[in-house]
């Protein structure tokens, strides 16, 4: 029973995280027609602005001792954060709280990212089929890694949570179920983080004008054209609004795994499957299947689910991924004549 | 029925034929004349190829090879302060090339793959004329550029690659490896693990699906099986899965007490660091405190972990904070061109290019059968292991293992494992028929 919550708790986690990649991709797919492969690495970006801000903030100051020498025979150095040095108290706090504030600073560098991407790039693409669209995506993918690795390096950069959060809480003591049942605070949080920010995009497309008039675009921008709205300009902050998505997404999974130049990758792929099983162009869709793979992922990887099927862990996703196109080819809940003519 | 008719077509056949004939008993022979064979250097240089990640994920281990490398030419063409060439009890090194040919060198990039470096490993010595080729940061990648140079007649110095499989099943004669193994991870660990957490407990592990995670989750499983310790369960992870919270939750409630992660690089960063937040440091287990253990240490990858290495025992092949002669003059010398210490890949690269040079001085020619013995059954000293024999059965190096733990108390960036204990040689020396596999033949070829 234990192991079934825990399971449960890791594949919420795990969802979160699909959801808020797979949310930003359905968004631009549902707006701009555009398969999007450089969307992880919108994800590891979000995460590298979180490595940069922390990075800044501990900026140190270097003392040379000479009293005391290296093993190779240069003075010493006594290193200690200007910030520390200048602020004190706020300084040390900030620094603890380097993860959760870097998202201030997230917020602006994804949308602003986001637009030139969709203004420099992706635009020149609308009109071409998806394949060139899938490799120009993907090309920037790659060359967006490249340019990470060149600056910081293939190993992963440790990102600590904050103290407050560091560490597990009892959930089992929480609820009367014994004391075996402990999960890592950061890891409640980040699913707290993923439920808002889904809760906001679609509050945001539900309850603004804006945000119907993005609704409206999608179904037929043609014809809010003809009622005189620049859709073209709303659907530029849509894909600003999908990068932010992935890079908030990214930043608070940095205190979970440290973040390295390939992250994005090794989500992209399984995001797709998200957004292909809840049905291309549906939001609740790709929220739903992230959630539900995530979960699936998690409760596969069980040692008694594994000791009568071996290695289901690593395929348990294609698995249902084929079962639901077979049976339901356009996902979950997607929507008929999207990609079908 | 058919007419015995010569044409001139048959004529040139048969002529054709004969001549082949007739040649052949000369390959036979041919490894008696010993400079012939593959890139034999005929200038007044010679060319070494190293071959490493420089792309992927290994790809800052590979730089610090890459580093070592350059710094062990350097020394071997006499620039710089001479580095281990002071303090290698071989005096046969000048400092004036190898056998008075100044040495060069080209590169490779093996991207952490097997076909890549294949690839990148055929292309230096096809083109580029390397005698000899060196270095890599995955066993999968060793053993397979290992079989590439064993076919091709040219001299494999292994790079890091901490596989039984190297020198065990899938050992080569042109194939030589300095750095440990996973066996003697287990032997050197085995004790200090039952000295410091007791001979009453029961083991989970988390190991990668590949060669390297196979053989390091048998060979631990064996030493600390035959202290008293109990196997709750071996779990297999895909390389590379990130996220290990699925394999890391049935921990908590199996009934181990102790948490053996056999992972390396980011999967060693990664689940460390999620084992750590989900309380296994401070979790209780059958009445002791839970323990983990990363059998492999690198102080590059501990890096990565940050403060969740602290406290945690692993092995390894050399750090830069041993004292001994060699050790230091080593560090002395990457100190000061690059600012920062040397990782055990660099030691083990820089150890593997001086041991080569060494063996043709020895030998007095670069003609590999002629090198191969220089290097079967050589003792050295002063190379940062304490005393070492490069074994001549299966090419293994015996010398000292390294208990390490992570620094609780890091003084520096850098000094961020805390060696417990020097384990010597004697103890991590095994039968080497017990992996089985053949050396193979050691005849010369030419490309």
């Amino acid at each position: 029973m234990d192991a079934i919550l825990l399971q449960f708790l890791n594949g919420l986690d795990k969802g979160g995280a699909y959801a808020l990649i797979a949310l930003g991709l359905t968004l631009v797919f549902g707006t701009l027609g555009v398969v999007n492969f450089a969307h992880g690495a919108l994800f590891m970006l979000g995460a590298f602005c979180a490595v940069t801000f922390n990075k800044l903030l501990s900026l140190e100051q270097v003392v040379l001792d000479e009293t005391k020498k290296t093993a190779w025979g240069t003075a010493t150095e006594i290193r200690t954060p200007y910030i520390e040095s200048w602020f004190g108290e706020l300084g040390s706090f900030l620094l603890d709280y380097s993860v959760p504030v870097s998202i201030l600073v997230t917020i602006p560098v994804m949308l602003l990212i986001g637009i030139v991407m969709e203004r420099g790039l992706i635009k020149h693409f609308y009109n071409r089929p998806h394949a060139d669209q899938i490799l120009v995506t993907f090309g920037l993918a790659i060359v967006i890694q490249e340019i990470i690795k060149h600056y910081f390096g293939a190993n992963p950069i440790p990102q600590a949570a904050p103290d407050i959060v560091d560490g597990s809480a009892n959930i089992g003591a929480l609820f009367g179920l014994g004391d075996n049942i402990v999960y890592p605070w950061w890891r409640l949080v980040y699913f707290g983080f993923s439920a808002t920010i889904i809760a906001s995009v679609f509050a945001f497309l539900q309850f603004t004008t804006y945000g119907m008039v993005v609704r409206a675009g999608m179904r037929d921008s043609e014809t809010v054209g003809m009622l005189g709205i620049n859709i073209q300009k709303r659907f530029t902050v849509v894909f600003g609004l999908a990068a932010v998505v992935a890079g908030l997404a990214g930043v608070m999974y940095t205190p979970i795994l440290p973040p390295d130049y390939h992250m994005g990758m090794d989500f992209l792929v399984l995001s797709f499957v998200v957004v292909v099983v809840g049905g291309m162009g549906s939001l609740p869709g790709a929220v739903l299947a992230g959630f539900m793979l995530g979960i699936l992922q998690s409760f596969a990887s069980m040692t008694e689910i594994k000791s009568i099927f071996p290695g289901i862990d690593q395929i348990i996703i294609y698995l249902v991924a084929v079962v639901i196109l077979l049976t339901m080819p356009r996902g979950l809940m997607g929507r008929e004549g999207v990609m079908e003519e | 029925m058919s007419r015995l008719t010569m044409t001139r077509r048959g004529l040139l056949k048969a002529g054709a034929a004969s001549g082949v004939a007739l040649a052949a008993p000369m390959s036979f022979v041919r490894g008696a004349y010993a400079e012939d064979f593959c890139n034999m250097p005929t200038g007044g240089s010679v060319t070494l190829g190293f071959n490493v990640p420089q792309t992927g994920a290994y790809a800052d281990e590979g730089a610090d090879e890459l580093r070592a490398y350059q710094l062990a030419v350097k020394h071997l063409n006499g620039e710089g302060d001479g580095g281990m060439l002071n303090t290698f009890s071989s005096k046969a090194l000048k400092g004036n090339g190898v056998l008075g040919k100044k040495v060069e060198f080209v590169t490779g990039d093996t991207q952490t793959k097997s076909d890549a470096a294949r690839a990148s490993a055929k292309r230096m010595m096809e083109k580029d004329g390397a005698i000899m080729i060196t270095g890599g940061s995955s066993s999968g990648v060793a053993i397979a550029v290992q079989g590439l140079c064993q076919e091709s007649g040219v001299i494999f110095m292994a790079g890091l690659t901490h596989s039984n499989d190297t020198t065990g099943k899938d050992k080569k004669r042109y194939g030589f490896r300095h750095f440990f193994n996973a066996y003697q991870s287990g032997l050197a660990l085995g004790p200090i693990l039952a000295e410091q957490f007791g001979k009453e407990r029961r083991a989970y592990h988390l190991t990668a699906d590949y060669t390297w995670g196979w053989t390091q989750e048998e060979s631990i499983k064996n030493a600390t099986e035959g202290l008293g310790w109990d196997t709750v369960e071996a779990v297999r992870t895909p390389l590379g899965a990130g996220d290990f919270s699925q394999y890391l939750t049935p921990v908590l409630n199996s009934g181990a007490d102790v948490l053996i992660l056999n992972h390396y690089g980011k999967d060693m960063v990664n689940s460390l660091t999620q084992a750590v937040q989900f309380g296994m440091r401070e979790k209780q287990a059958n009445g002791k405190d839970f323990q983990i253990v990363v059998p492999l240490f690198s102080r590059l990858m501990a890096q990565g972990a940050g403060d969740n290495i602290k406290g945690i025992l692993g092995t390894t092949n050399w750090n830069w904070s041993l004292q001994d002669d060699g050790s230091a003059a080593f560090v002395k010398a990457f100190g000061q061109e690059y600012g920062f210490p040397p990782s055990q890949a660099a030691q083990t690269c820089y150890v593997q290019t001086l041991l080569y040079a060494d063996a043709c001085e020895r030998a007095g020619t670069f003609a590999p059968p002629q090198v191969i013995a220089a290097l079967e059954g050589f003792e050295f000293d002063g190379m940062g292991n304490g005393k070492t024999l490069y074994r001549a059965a299966d090419h293994q190096c015996m010398k000292d293992v390294l208990v390490v733990r992570g620094n609780e108390n890091a003084t520096s960036q850098f000094d961020l494992l805390e060696v417990v204990k020097i384990v010597p040689r004697d103890q991590v020396t095994y039968d080497p028929s017990i992996f089985g596999g053949e050396l193979g033949p050691a005849d010369a070829k030419a490309c």
